[in-house]
């Protein structure tokens, strides 16, 4: 039998985030966006106790954890402000998409959902209707790509099942 | 059902966090990036991250022990070179963290901040300090058992688990609506980790042995 999950809690900042973690590409790397937003609840309030991971399905030759060596890495994590933003520096994906798991007191399982940096035929979108499509495409804006997570309600964000 | 229910409602949190909605299906291919997850390098990670209790110029205070398990897949294969990261509140049921506002004493010779990968049986161990209970605001005289946060990475995204490792025998956990979010009996007990005599040490620390299993990706439910 799997081990079944629990809340990540209030206090995992002395335990998770680490120095650079959402520096997925130094500062100047040629082509590095910005992946940015804010997480709400159901109550349209910012969630200032989550943490985000993102993954773009190559390691890469940065270190994850000490962020050293060249070029750019594929995974990130962001713990939210009190605003509930996060922000992640990082190279374009391979793909459409990049996979992001949020993580929160009150959230016992994390939530894994998508984003997308472009609208392009897809067989998970295509099987959405248009307003839970819109939920897990960024807008773009130049170099950064504004994405919101809403947890539930109005607007609520498609998560997958894992 | 494994995992708890999103929506929890004796866990207050749960009431404005949890998705309404059912979590759509996704069909994997060789390029759905959820089959894959990073690579740590051993460089990555010393020797000192997975005792916790040298990680300032003296000891804490509190009962030693050792936690050491293995991380598994669902068919009972080791996960290799995974990232296993701890954190925990101290003796007294306090966190380094500047928003706990229990009012027990902070520890100037413990954070309760660890990581390690596993070698190739899947095995991880840390040194550390049995954590205290805490109370907290969910509900009227609310406690938590005492318990070491666990963050676990696998092969593929879709194994990511964060958890919580409980202590045998605790009497607070029939009034712990966080591990008692997890409804299947038999599912809670895999949260307890066991006492185990080889793993302790003589004349130096207890030991204690939590394995942690993965689930399947979606690719080999196919
Ligand atoms: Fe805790």
């Amino acid at each position: 039998m799997i081990t079944p999950s629990q809340t990540v809690g209030p206090f995992f900042a002395h335990g998770l985030p680490y120095a650079g973690d959402w520096e997925m590409a130094p500062e100047g790397h040629p082509g590095a966006i910005t992946i940015t937003g804010r997480v709400l609840d159901g109550a349209g309030e910012p969630v200032p106790d989550a943490l985000l991971e993102l993954w773009l399905g190559e390691t890469g030759t940065r270190g994850v954890l000490t962020r050293e060596g060249e070029g750019a890495c594929g995974f990130g994590r962001c713990a939210t402000a009190p605003d509930g933003t996060y922000r992640f520096r990082t190279a374009r994906p391979a793909g459409p998409y990049g996979s992001l798991l949020v993580f929160a007191r009150g959230v016992l399982r994390a939530v894994l959902t998508r984003v997308y940096l472009e609208d392009v035929p897809d067989p998970l979108l295509d099987g959405l209707e248009p307003e839970r499509r819109a939920t897990l495409l960024a807008r773009r804006d130049g170099d950064v790509y504004r994405f919101d997570v809403r947890l539930q309600g109005e607007g609520e964000t498609v998560f997958l099942d894992y | 059902m494994i995992h708890p229910p999103n929506l929890s409602s004796g866990y207050r949190s749960t009431i404005l966090r949890a998705p309404s909605r059912p979590p759509v299906p996704f069909k994997a291919d060789p390029d759905t990036i959820e089959l894959t997850g990073p690579v740590f390098g051993h460089e990555e990670v010393g020797a000192p991250d997975a005792d916790l209790t040298r990680q300032h110029a003296g000891e804490p205070i509190g009962e030693r022990i050792v936690v050491t398990g293995r991380v598994l897949d669902e068919a009972g294969r080791p996960i290799r070179n995974t990232l296993v990261e701890v954190w925990q509140a101290n003796a007294a049921g306090r966190y380094a963290h500047e928003l706990d506002r229990h009012p027990a004493p902070l520890d100037p010779n413990f954070t309760g901040a660890g990581r390690c990968l596993t070698d190739d049986e899947g095995r991880y161990r840390f040194v550390t300090i049995k954590p205290g209970a805490y109370p907290w605001r969910n509900h009227h005289n609310a406690w938590r058992p005492a318990h070491i946060h666990f963050s676990v990475f696998g092969t593929a995204f879709t194994q990511r688990l964060v958890t919580q490792m409980y202590f045998p025998g605790d009497p607070l956990f029939p009034f712990d609506p966080i591990m008692q979010s997890v409804r299947d009996p038999a599912a809670r007990e895999r949260l307890v980790a066991a006492f185990d005599m080889d793993t302790t040490e003589p004349e130096w620390a207890l030991g204690y042995r939590f394995d942690v299993v993965l689930g399947r990706t979606p690719m080999e439910d196919e």
